[in-house]
């Protein structure tokens, strides 16, 4: 898909995670709503937070960071949920702090070196650099389906 | 010229079409879904030419148009019959009851206006 | 919402309609079935099928349209008397009538039609057909609608204009003398010489040298003809047609005005070959018309069902009509909240106001509910031609019985109960109902019955489907669950847990595996789709009498009674309707069996205790549970077991919130509602809690026998 030369545009929403930045299409992003307390769900994997209320919708929240297995930090104001939706599914993805919106084209992002993906499928899916910061493109799919199969 | 017509069906699907053939054409259209339904429609508007299915509950559309023609004021107005069949025995049986005219369904939107206009002048 | 082909909405409310269409033809097929023998039933049946015809005309469903038509022809004999309807021709036409719905299925959704069924039921119904009725068929062209559009053409430059045959520029010489028939079926003379004119350059003279004198004038009879020079491109053909409506009620010439220059049509038309003199034409049809005289009937026609004026919505807009009731729940439930806590005096303006809005609101759900509440009928008639396959599939003679049919349930909610209830049927079928031997063998009817029922009962609809067979063979039960090892081999079960043993996962009954009902689904995954709905199902059988599966569920997905509890800090509901009891534990009623399993005493009878806050994983095991509160809860099987919790709030009615199947789905849990506070609180489901945490506590088995 990357190695693609086109100079399709690319809107990436970029977000800290354990101090490292990383990034979602912006098209898959509902929208950006402050951390509350979820309600736990029981025996659910410990990234799984909980449920939300979404203006009168029940919303599954996940820890990215743990999802991830980066380093988990207590969770404060500060602490930001990403509404995203996949194949119809709405989840809320809770991240350090939500950085900027940058504009790209297709061209600018690079396929991860294959060391990147040791551990099955890679979650992420591309990498760019901006302003000499490594940014990582998120795999949305990976992210929510994997979830899903743990369910079954 | 803007037509009145009552088309009396007991399929919704034809009502619809028959509305969707007619409306477009500038006709007013009334409907009803049998002819038990088609002649208390009747007592409440005068139509300029009126269709009919004949296969209806309660009251299918040869009783319909006996009683259509018994009334003084409908003796003239000209019906229309659909029938799926154009076999002449049909249009022969809908004449002797007093149709008009008669209209093969499936009908051509334009052909159904047609002989509306046809009919009713 | 306003669909931009209208076209498209009339087909989709034609697909719409040919549903109801069916219904209607089941249910009159069946009155049939049961003995009815009147002219109406079959003529229903022959005007659904008529219209289901008419319609797949209009829109071209070639295949339906061809069916339908022969369907119909041999209808039509039954209802001119010139067929009897016997056993097997009835059985054919309940055959038909599910191609036919099988055809509209596959037209509207656009899928491939089933093209073997379809032609041995034709083969089957051409046998009822005379020989030129079947020929007559072939001919009938049902030309989709709006392809002939050809109206306007002769008004138009027609450029491939090359001289053929008739002579395009001609003209031709009409005559046309009306007779009185011709006013009397409403036809006019005006409309005729203007549609000729319309036609080209026209020139009309009128004869009025009939008139007699005024005393001599009848004041009906036609005394004026007309003889018109048209002169036109059109073909004699279109001028022909002019004249449809009223060839035979007049007289009629038309000719070529180039007199026998080019074409020389002579005078004796087409037409009048046709149609010779009008009297003589009224005679001949007598011999076997094609529809019977059914005018009669609108005297003696019993009263129908009135017709409902029914307005057809989008789902979507009832969805979030559901979804908004549902938020004005949760809102009016927050308000009283915050009233009560206020302190205010319950004879208040303030307080008296509340009690009306929770009436409203309450009147409101229920209206808003019953929107999507359908009766189960339809369901049922699907049922019923699962029965017919079934039974024909294991040559098995069933008969079903249905009951309750117009019990009404969310609409969502019979969708999803098809699945499950075709498998129990066939099921029924298969192997709750003996084979005819056995029957005989037993001193039962050769007849199987499969009886399917349907009842509201306190707040929720019980659906059964029960048999006349020889009930659950439990021993073999037993054994089978022993030799899967499903159970423990010295297992001591009750006949309700030995029953309960076939939804286990991995269960199958049938000794030999027909191919009706084994297919590998079995009563495991029954039960978790009933369970997913928030029904319940159970057994109940007697050897030699028959097995009952009886399910029930809430009547809409949308609302719960619950009792809401606490346990570590976080609120949760669960259905009051499971709740038999609150308990308080104490150290007279509280017992240990074994480390890590405790029973409660109640009435003498010992009840298996569960942590509920343990089992949920919220919290670790108490030291001690005396005085901790506990709901006693009765499952759908009877069996019993009280969860701890650490506090009882209250009862109220909750939203239901489903969970997305998408996403991670709890055990235990069944869906989630939003409290006045806006916080989620989870909606629990005691059974699967309780088997979970009976498999905890005693590894083997979940179905030892815990109580006394």
């Amino acid at each position: 898909m990357s190695d693609k030369k086109t100079a399709t545009p690319v809107e990436l929403l970029t977000f800290e995670l354990s101090d490292q930045e990383y990034s979602l299409d912006i098209m898959c992003v509902r929208e950006i709503r402050g951390w509350t307390r979820a309600t736990p769900l029981p025996h659910a994997p410990s990234y799984m937070k909980g449920v939300i209320n979404l203006r009168g919708t029940v919303l599954p929240v996940m820890d990215l960071a743990e999802r991830l297995g980066l380093p988990v930090r207590d969770k404060t104001e500060r602490n930001v949920i990403i509404v995203v939706k996949h194949d119809d599914i709405m989840t809320g993805l809770l991240v350090d702090a939500v950085s900027d919106i940058i504009a790209l084209t297709e061209e600018d992002l690079q396929p991860p070196p294959d060391s990147t993906s040791g551990q099955g499928p890679s979650v992420i899916k591309s990498l760019t650099l901006i302003d000499d910061r490594m940014i990582r493109v998120l795999d949305l799919s990976h992210i929510v389906n994997t979830l899903r199969s743990d369910a079954a | 010229m803007t037509l009145e017509v009552l088309a009396v069906d007991d399929s919704r699907t034809m009502r619809d079409m028959i509305r969707l053939a007619l409306e477009p054409a500038g006709f007013t259209v009334h409907t009803a879904d049998d002819g038990v339904h088609g002649t208390e429609v009747l007592s409440g508007i005068t139509p300029d030419v009126i269709i009919t299915d004949i296969n209806m509950p309660r009251m299918d559309g040869f009783g319909f148009i006996d009683a259509v023609r018994d009334q003084s004021s409908h003796r003239a107005t000209p019906i229309l019959v659909l029938t799926t069949e154009a076999a002449p025995e049909l249009k022969m049986r809908a004449r002797n009851a007093g149709a008009t005219g008669w209209i093969v369904k499936p009908f051509d939107p334009a052909k159904l206006v047609k002989a509306l206009q046809m009919v009713a002048g | 919402m306003t669909s931009p082909d209208p076209m498209a909405e009339i087909r989709a409310s034609f697909f719409i309609e040919c549903e109801e269409l069916l219904e209607a033809m089941q249910d009159e097929l069946q009155v049939m079935d049961d003995g009815a023998d009147d002219t109406e039933t079959i003529n229903i049946v022959f005007r659904a099928v008529h219209s289901i015809k008419g319609g797949a005309g209009a829109f071209g469903l070639e295949p339906l349209v061809r069916f339908a038509h022969r369907y119909e022809t041999v209808l039509d004999q039954v209802r001119s008397g010139h067929l009897t309807v016997e056993p097997d021709l009835l059985k054919l036409f309940f055959r038909a009538a599910d191609h036919l719905s099988d055809l509209v299925r596959a037209c509207r959704d656009e899928l491939d039609m089933p093209d073997a069924e379809g032609q041995a039921i034709l083969t089957e119904l051409n046998k009822h057909v005379t020989e030129d009725e079947t020929e007559a068929d072939e001919e009938i062209d049902f030309q989709p609608l709006g392809l002939a559009l050809d109206f306007d053409l002769p008004d138009l430059p027609d450029l491939d204009a090359t001289p053929d045959n008739s002579s395009p520029q001609s003209g031709f010489r009409i005559t046309f003398a009306p007779e009185p028939e011709m006013f009397e079926t409403g036809n006019d003379a005006v409309p005729i010489l203007r549609a000729l004119c319309d036609m080209g350059d026209c020139k009309v003279t009128c004869h009025t040298e009939k008139i007699p004198t005024l005393v001599e004038l009848a004041p009906e009879t036609p005394y004026l003809w007309w003889t018109i020079d048209l002169h036109t491109q059109a073909h004699k053909d279109e001028v022909t047609s002019v004249f449809e409506f009223v060839e035979g009620l007049c007289s009629l010439t038309i000719s070529s005005l180039n007199d026998g220059m080019t074409t020389g049509e002579t005078l004796p038309s087409l037409l009048e070959l046709e149609t010779p003199a009008p009297d003589s034409e009224l005679l001949p049809i007598t011999e076997e018309p094609l529809a019977p005289p059914i005018v009669e009937r609108k005297v003696s026609t019993p009263p129908p069902t009135a017709a409902k004026s029914v307005v057809r919505v989008d789902l979507d807009r009832i969805e979030r009509l559901v979804n908004l009731v549902g938020e004005l729940v949760i809102n009016q439930a927050m308000l009283a909240q915050s009233l009560e806590s206020s302190g205010l005096s319950p004879h208040s303006d303030a307080m008296n106001g509340l009690e009306e809005f929770q009436r409203l609101t309450r009147d409101i759900q229920d209206s808003v509910m019953m929107i999507r509440a359908q009766p189960v009928k339809s369901l049922f008639q699907r049922m019923s031609r699962i029965v017919r396959e079934a039974s024909a599939a294991v040559g098995k003679d069933v008969r079903l019985i249905t009951e309750g049919e117009t019990t009404e349930v969310d609409k969502t909610v019979i969708e999803r109960l098809a699945d499950p209830l075709t498998h129990m049927i066939r099921n029924a079928v298969d192997h709750g109902l003996e084979n005819t031997q056995d029957r005989a063998a037993a001193g039962k009817p050769a007849e199987g019955q499969v009886r399917l029922t349907a009842a509201h009962r306190s707040g929720r609809v019980i659906i059964e489907v029960s048999d006349d067979g020889g009930g659950i063979d439990r021993p073999s039960v037993m054994q089978i669950a022993i030799d899967k090892g499903l159970i423990p081999a010295d297992s001591a079960l009750s006949e309700s847990e030995i029953d309960n043993l076939l939804f286990l996962p991995g269960f199958s009954t049938a000794g030999t595996v027909s191919d009706l009902s084994g297919r590998g689904v079995g009563m495991d995954v029954v039960r978790t789709s009933i369970q997913s709905l928030g029904g319940r199902i159970s057994i109940s059988s007697n050897r030699g009498e028959g097995t009952t599966f009886s399910i029930s569920l809430p009547l809409t997905l949308a609302v719960l009674d619950g009792m809401v509890v606490k346990v570590a800090d976080e609120t949760l509901v669960l259905p009051l309707n499971v709740v038999a009891e609150t308990l308080t534990l104490s150290a007279e009623n509280l017992d240990e069996i074994q480390p890590g399993f405790n029973v409660v005493r109640v009435r003498g009878g010992f009840v298996p205790l569960f942590d509920l806050g343990l089992q949920l994983g919220y919290r670790e095991r108490r030291d001690s549970y005396v005085d901790s509160a506990a709901l006693l809860i009765t499952q759908e099987d009877g069996t019993r077991a009280a969860l701890i919790v650490d506090e009882i709030q209250d009862q109220r009615q909750v939203v239901i919130k489903g969970l997305d199947d998408g996403f991670y789905r709890a055990p235990g849990i069944a869906a989630a509602t939003i409290l006045g506070d806006g916080q989620i609180a989870l909606i629990l489901d005691p059974s699967d809690i309780i088997a979970q945490a009976s498999t905890d506590i005693m590894p083997a088995p979940a179905l030892q026998k815990q109580e006394a």
